[in-house]
Parts: structure tokens; sequence; C-alpha cells
């Protein structure tokens, strides 16, 4: 029970639920089965970038051009699906990833091959890809009536009782969750963000996997940049501005190091979990949406304070954990 | 008349060959603002005139007066992303002043103020709480702009007094603005600070090696708080001028500036690892981030492609004396 108790996720977990249930006295309908799938659904976009982000992070490195990746290749995907609604939806979801790809690989290649530090590769190509997206716009929006209803139903299609959205979600989070523990890859994150140079020794090249953990996070940019297009049924340059900070605000909730290498995939799903309820909290008792900043904000600078203690206790211990395995 | 020896003679710092004066990072900056320059004066015909190009300092001047704190802190090896959520909420504080009724005098005051006091809260969680500066102020920056949407919501504060209006749109004398004389003086102190005194001296030694500071009696917690004040301060001295400019409050103002500023300060050389960079770098990479913008601006072209070009800017800047290395190594990938 010791044991169990020194998770941060647990303790995460546990202020999510004290969060709904004291939702719950001022609004009792927030706590129902069906209001958390809702909850669920409407966060399952931020809990899939947080992921994107997390690899990122734990190699000691930060993507800052998420959000700009997402409106850019939302903005490709909606006008093809505009002027060619043929195209099947999963057609679309493949370009959408492979465009995301291509956007994450070129910030993995200056980072990788001219050692450029990623805060000002990233801190580039944010106000590159989003001008990008005027480019090949023209500063013209894609509006509902001009996509297809496939392209705006397909995740919301009710599937064993979810959404589609959810699903992919749940989908995402499994395929990472299946990479960070059991994969030589995911070790390798870890290793890289505890100790670069020893990682060297042991036969890592910390380059290429700090590549690959761009392309990653590029693939996700793309995915979720379809999902917020169809999901939100508009595409504009303007789209998600600024979103990048409200990524890695999930990710430093859920308790990932910006230091790198400590972290889980459950962090990060919490982590974007606490500030979704809080955001769908706000209007249903009756507190402002204006209060919604300040209060992500008070709540990032607590976690960062809460990790911070928990970090200098226990050290970094996640290898350790895992030989213990 | 003592016979002990003469000290030997230990130069404050080591002859610099003119080679290496001509291949600096400055030099190549200004090489680029000479040809953006250039560019300019022939696609425009409206560029090379006095007024045009005092209009142009204003794209810059705001964020060049928090770049120039910002690369003191970069350079120690911290970072402050909060600062244009401190100029938000700066300004924010002087609209609700303005509604009391407050004179120019104050609101000033109340600006400078409270862009110290958020530098200070920021610094205080940096070193007081050992914790990493770029996540404390992201958290901060959602807070400070958060404090100033609760305040504003969907309003905006007006009525600012007439002879506040002189800090963002007076002239000191012919076509040279206050703000361009307020950065150019700000830019002086700084180059002084940091290059001529030893608290730079520290500064630069901090972000090569903290840890071999605090043995070298260097409060290095210290200097970083006063850094970030610093910060926090140029911030609020920014919002005087900013909303001074626009003549309202509201709570989206200076969107973004937070990275425009980093830009400029990478963009003029400083190592955002830390240890090195020059205030003149940063002062030259402001002019030609303004050069840009005003020059693209006078071409018809959207603020949003420029960024296209700023973006590229840093990049290649950033990658051009890397891959030249390489390529005069021959190793290049």
């Amino acid at each position: 029970m010791k044991n169990f108790l020194k998770y941060r996720e647990i303790w995460l977990l546990a202020g999510i639920v004290v969060l709904i249930g004291l939702i719950s006295t001022r609004f009792p309908g927030f706590a129902d089965p069906a209001n958390l799938r809702q909850v669920f659904n409407d966060t399952s976009i931020l809990m899939i970038l947080a992921l994107g982000q997390m690899v990122v992070i734990l190699t000691r490195s930060i993507d800052l051009s998420m959000a700009s990746n997402l409106c850019f290749t939302g903005m490709v995907v909606a006008m093809l699906n505009a002027t060619h609604p043929a195209i099947p939806i999963p057609v679309l979801i493949v370009v959408a990833v492979l465009v995301g790809l291509v956007l994450g690989a070129i910030n993995g290649f200056l980072v990788w091959r001219l050692n450029i530090p990623s805060i000002v590769v990233t801190l580039g190509t944010l106000t590159i890809y989003r001008g990008a997206t005027f480019v090949v716009s023209g500063g013209a929006w894609v509006n509902a009536d001009q996509m297809s209803p496939d392209f705006i139903n397909f995740q919301r299609a009710a599937f064993l009782g979810l959404p589609v959205l959810s699903w992919i979600a749940i989908l995402v989070i499994a395929l990472f969750f299946l990479v960070m523990t059991r994969t030589q890859i995911g070790r390798s994150m870890y290793a890289i963000g505890v100790n670069p140079t020893a990682s060297v020794y042991a036969g890592i090249d910390v380059g290429r996997t700090k590549f690959i953990v761009f392309c990653i996070s590029g693939m996700i940019g793309g995915l979720a940049g379809y999902l917020w297009i169809s999901r939100y049924v508009i595409a504009s340059v303007e789209v998600a501005n600024g979103y990048e900070l409200n990524i890695i605000a999930a990710c430093v909730i859920g308790g990932i190091s910006i230091a790198g290498g400590i972290g889980s995939v459950g962090g990060a799903v919490l982590g974007a979990l606490f500030l979704g309820i809080i955001s769908n909290a706000l209007p249903v008792i009756n507190i402002s949406p204006f209060w919604q900043m300040a209060i992500s904000g008070s709540a990032i600078i607590l976690a960062v304070v809460l990790n911070a203690r928990g970090e200098r206790r226990q050290g970094r211990i996640i290898l350790r954990k895992a030989e213990a395995a | 008349m003592t016979d002990t020896p003469a000290p030997r003679h230990i130069p404050d710092r080591l002859d610099k060959p003119l080679s290496s004066a001509i291949f600096s990072w400055e030099a190549l900056l200004v090489v680029i603002a000479v040809a953006i320059f250039a560019v300019n004066s022939f696609a425009s015909p409206y560029f090379l005139d006095p007024w045009s190009l005092s209009d142009l300092t204003f794209n810059f001047t705001e964020k060049g007066l928090i770049a120039l704190a910002m690369a003191l802190l970069i350079i120690s090896g911290e970072i402050d992303l909060s600062v244009a959520a401190i100029v938000a909420l700066a300004s924010t504080m002087m609209g609700m002043a303005v509604q009391t009724g407050a004179g120019t005098p104050v609101l000033v005051l109340i600006g400078i103020a409270v862009g110290l006091a958020c530098g200070a809260f920021n610094g205080l969680l940096v070193t007081r709480l050992g914790l990493p500066s770029i996540v404390v102020t992201i958290g901060t920056m959602s807070l400070f702009r958060g404090i100033a949407f609760i305040i504003l919501g969907d309003q905006a504060y007006k009525g600012y007094p007439e002879s506040f209006a002189f800090f963002g749109q007076g002239y000191v004398w012919w076509v040279f603005s206050f703000e361009l004389a307020l950065f150019l003086f700000a830019a002086l102190i700084y180059w002084f600070v940091l290059h001529r005194t030893s608290f730079g001296r520290r500064v630069f030694a901090i972000g090569n090696n903290p840890v071999a500071c605090q043995f070298s009696g260097v409060r290095v917690d210290r200097i970083k708080f006063i850094l970030f004040c610093l910060t926090g301060l140029m911030s609020g001295i920014a919002s005087v001028l900013i909303t001074s400019r626009l003549g309202s409050t509201r709570p989206s103002i200076a969107q973004g500036y937070e990275l425009e500023a980093i830009t400029m300060v990478v963009l003029g050389g400083v190592s955002i690892l830390g240890g090195a960079g020059s205030i003149l770098g940063v002062v030259l990479a402001a002019f030609i981030m303004g050069l840009v913008t005003f020059g693209l601006g006078l071409l018809n072209v959207p603020g949003i492609v420029m960024s296209i070009f700023i973006g590229l800017l840093l990049i290649i800047v950033i990658a051009l004396p890397i891959v030249w290395r390489r390529l005069r190594q021959g190793r290049f990938a």
C-alpha cells in the first residue's frame, strides 16, 4: 500500500475525484456517468496531444509547434475535403497523420542533424507552420457547409456506447502505453531524459531517438488536426492559437518533468483530464468562463511545486522501478 | 619608492584579432540588416522617408525593451514566458486606476509597480522553491492574464488622460519617438550592466556553471531573483508604452509578445542554453525584426505571412554558422 501511494498518478487521480466531488456539491449531475463520458470525449484531443508532447519532453526537448502543426494539417485536410468530398475519412486521417509527420520530421531533422536546441527550432516552426496555413488557404476559412457530412459526423458516430473520438483517444493511449513500457524505443526515451551521456555509452542513438520523438509529436499533431477541425467544424488560421502552452500545461500537471526522464502515459492523460474537467465544470457551476485561465494557471504552479517536492524526495527512480519489476 | 615587484599585468579582456570581429555574430546581423534595408528601399518608394522609418521603430521598441531584460535572464540560464501576460495585467491595473480618476504619474507608477511585483513573484517561485522557470512562467502566464480576464471579461478600459498618450505616441525631437529614445537609453544601460560591471560577469558565469558560481561565493539565487524582477519591470514599462499607444486595455493585449521577445533574444545571438550573448546583438535583432515586419507591411504582405519570414530568419540565422562550420570540416550530414 505504501508503495502504491508513491505513484504520483494515484495522487492526481485522487485530486480529480475530489474535484469531481466538489463540483457535484454545486451541480449534482456532474458525476453522472453520461456526463463524465462527455467530459472524457471533450478532453480526448488534449489527451492525445499531451501524449505526443510527453515523449518530446521526456527526452529533454520541447515541441512548441504542435498547435501550429494541428492548425496547418487541419486546414489541409479540410480543404481536401471541401474540394474532393469523395475521399473516404480514413484516407483523410492517414493524410493528416502523414502531413503532421512531415512537419514533425522537419523539427526533428533540425534538432538531430544541426543540433539546434528544440525550443529554438519549434519557436521558429511555430510561426512558420501557422503562416503556411495562411499561405495554403489564402486567408479563407473552411466552414461547416463546405465540409462533407461524413467529415463532420465520423468522430461523432457512437460505437459500443462511446463516440469514435473517445475510441481514438483510448486507442492512442493504449498504443503509447505499449510503446513506453514494452518497447526499446520507449525505454530509450526515458534513458535519454535521465542521462544523455550514459545513454550514448549504452548504445542509444540520442539524436535519432530525438528525431523519432519529434516525428511522433508531429503525427499526433496531424491526427489532432483532423479531429479538431471536424469537432469544431471550422478551419481557419486562428485555430488552436496559443494551444501549445495548454498541451505543455497538461503534461506539467500530469507530473511530467520538464527536465526530462520523468513521466508516464497515465500522468499525461490525467493531467489533460484535470484541465478538461475544469473547463467543463465552470459553466455548469455558474463561474464565469473568464476564470478558467487563472484557475489553470494556479493549477500548473501548484502542480510544479508538488512535483518538485516529490522529485527531490524520491529522486529519479524510474529505471530502478523498472529493474525491480 | 618601494621595491615590491610590479604586479604582473593581467588584461581585463584578451585582445581580439580583427578577423574575429569581422566574423562575429553581430557583424552577421549588421550584414543582414543592411541587406533587408537595401531590399526594402528598392521594393517600396515609401520606405526611405524619415517618418516611415520612424513609424518602423514602433514595431519593435516595446518588445525590444522586454527583450533586453529577457536577454540577461536567458544568459543566466532561465527564461520568462509570462512577460506578455505581465503586460496585460499591468495594463488592466492601469485601466482600473483610470476609472477611479488617477492621473498620469500614478498610472505610470502603477504599471511599473505591477510589472515589478509580477517579476518578483516569478523570481520567488524559481529561486525560493527551486522550480524550473519555463514551467513556472507557463503557469504564471495563465495566472496573470487570467486575472486580467477575470477583471475585464470581454470589456475594455478606455478614457486614459491626454497627457498619458505621450509615452506611446509622443516625439522627443523631430522624428525620434519617446519609445525609440527610451529603448536606446535602456539598451545603453543594459549594455553597461551586462558588459562592464561585475554583476554582468556574474550573469554570464551563472549561465555557464551555476554550481561553480555557488562555490565561488556568487549569490546565484539573489542574482536570478534580481533578473526576474528586471524582466517584470521592463514588461511593466512596455505595458505603459503599449497602453499609451493604443489608448485602451483589453485582456488580450500583447498576446504572443513573449515568443517574439524570445525570438529577438535568440536571433541576437544569445545562447538559449545560457552563458553567452550580447546586448548589441539583441538591439540589432530588434531592428532586423522591425525592418522585416515594416518592409513587408509596405508591400502589403499580411502579418501572418511576415511571421513565416521571422520564423525562417530565426532558424536560418541559427543554422547558418553550424552548417558553415560543418562544410569547412567536410562532415556535413
